[in-house]
């Protein structure tokens, strides 16, 4: 049971396409494992296909080109040409794996096994995956009763738990809970006793992330 | 199922919008381009989609020569891409929507976006119809209220999903009251969470 979910303002960025590769990640990977924050989403596509299919009604269109519809079917041979017509479901990513979604093995390239861990000290191991340089994503190990030093971000964190749990001043975190913490939140996260805690963290720490998109869309979405 | 039963079985209500028998329209032709490949058909959601995803993507800061090339290539993953579609899911809008939104991040930041797992749904392949209405009346009612929306508002919506927020009366803009669309949302919201749900329970 999953008890801490995407906000309204990550879920409208991420529909609206305006967040940086890692964080389209994190919620990505959230989103596969919560039906909640699925549904959600949808409910933000949906706004994102009325407000294109409103763009048109209150004024002159832009015209496409003379020759836009014979140009976009030669464009669909050319594309038939090079690849077989693709199925009718999306190739899957991989073998299922029990710990990682499929955005995350993409990343991975494989399964849990997969994952190029390093050591960071105090028996906790990370692994960075490649994303753009506007916000970092990695994964974390950390050995059952093990905490993570304390730490603070000069922006927002996000740790979504993948496997086992951890606690921190706030609340128990479990598998598929995702912990939204911001700069001012200094916490010291315990992995519980048991299976090691494997969670996702992202970071805008590079670049100032936490401050137009959420001001703008935040009027909006206290629903 | 045929085009024909299909349309009835919309039509039934008596006063069902204009609009959303269009929405229903662009369904059946998104289907008859993913079945038959039918070009007459494409040419209609052509007529239609591309000059919005092209005017989508100007309002985000992209020139016209761009944009017009980018909808071009738009269309043509709708072509490519119909059998994937499932009204069910999503209204024609909205996944076109998707489609250009993809489109534009690939174009801007050059960037593939992660996309959620796909769920299993279940043994049934065949789109379900209740499930298919119940979306394409959400979508239309979000429609609605965009269009009820006073001017100031809808810019601070269109910023949000257009991305064109580089301008300093953004700050001017930060709590406004959205009444229509928050109530319209959250009505979405709940209805579509209802629905998940009773497709969870039924697998």
């Amino acid at each position: 049971m999953i008890r801490h979910h995407l906000n309204d303002e990550l879920l409208m960025a991420y529909s609206a396409g305006q967040l940086p590769e890692a964080f389209n990640l994190i919620v990505a990977s959230h989103i596969s494992l919560c039906d909640d924050c699925r549904a959600r989403l949808a409910a933000f596509d949906a706004l994102g296909g009325a407000l294109l299919e409103e763009l048109c009604n209150d004024g002159a269109p832009p015209s496409m080109a003379p020759d836009a519809l014979s140009a976009t079917m030669n464009r669909i041979a050319a594309m038939e040409a090079a690849a077989p017509a693709p199925s009718a479901t999306g190739a899957p990513a991989g073998p299922a794996c029990k710990v990682l979604p499929a955005p995350l093995r993409d990343y991975v390239g494989g399964g849990v096994d997969s994952i190029a861990w390093r050591n960071v000290g105090g028996g906790v191991r990370q692994s960075v995956l490649p994303t753009s340089r506007e916000a970092s994503a990695r994964l974390l190990h950390i050995p059952g009763g093990v905490a993570v030093p304390a730490h603070s971000h000069r922006g927002i964190e996000l740790t979504l738990v993948l496997q086992g749990a951890f606690r921190d001043e706030q609340d128990r975190f479990a598998r598929g809970d995702i912990e939204i913490a911001d700069a001012e939140l200094h916490h010291t996260p315990v992995a519980e006793a048991g299976d090691d805690c494997i969670c996702l963290a992202v970071t805008d720490a590079p670049l100032r992330f936490n401050g137009l998109l959420p001001r703008i869309a935040q009027p909006f979405l206290r629903i | 199922m045929s085009g024909v039963e299909r349309r009835n079985g919309v039509s039934h209500g008596e006063q069902a919008p204009q609009r959303e028998t269009a929405a229903n329209e662009w369904i059946e032709r998104i289907q008859r381009v993913a079945l038959n490949r039918d070009s007459a058909a494409f040419a209609e959601l052509f007529g239609h989609f591309a000059p919005r995803i092209k005017a989508f993507l100007m309002k985000s800061g992209t020139d016209e020569a761009m944009a017009e090339e980018c909808a071009q290539d738009v269309m043509a993953t709708v072509w490519t891409k119909a059998a994937q579609f499932d009204p069910a899911r999503a209204s024609v809008a909205t996944w076109v929507f998707t489609i250009a939104r993809n489109r534009r991040i690939d174009m801007l930041r050059r960037q593939k976006r992660p996309e959620p797992e796909d769920l299993p749904w279940g043994p049934e392949a065949e789109p379900d119809q209740h499930d298919a209405l119940v979306m394409q009346q959400e979508t239309e009612k979000l429609v609605q209220a965009l269009t009820q929306l006073p001017e100031k508002q809808r810019t601070l919506v269109d910023m949000a999903y257009f991305g064109d927020m580089s301008h300093s009366e953004i700050a001017d803009m930060t709590g406004l009251p959205l009444g229509t669309i928050k109530s319209r949302v959250r009505l979405a919201l709940e209805r579509l969470r209802h629905e998940m749900h009773e497709k969870d329970s039924r697998r």
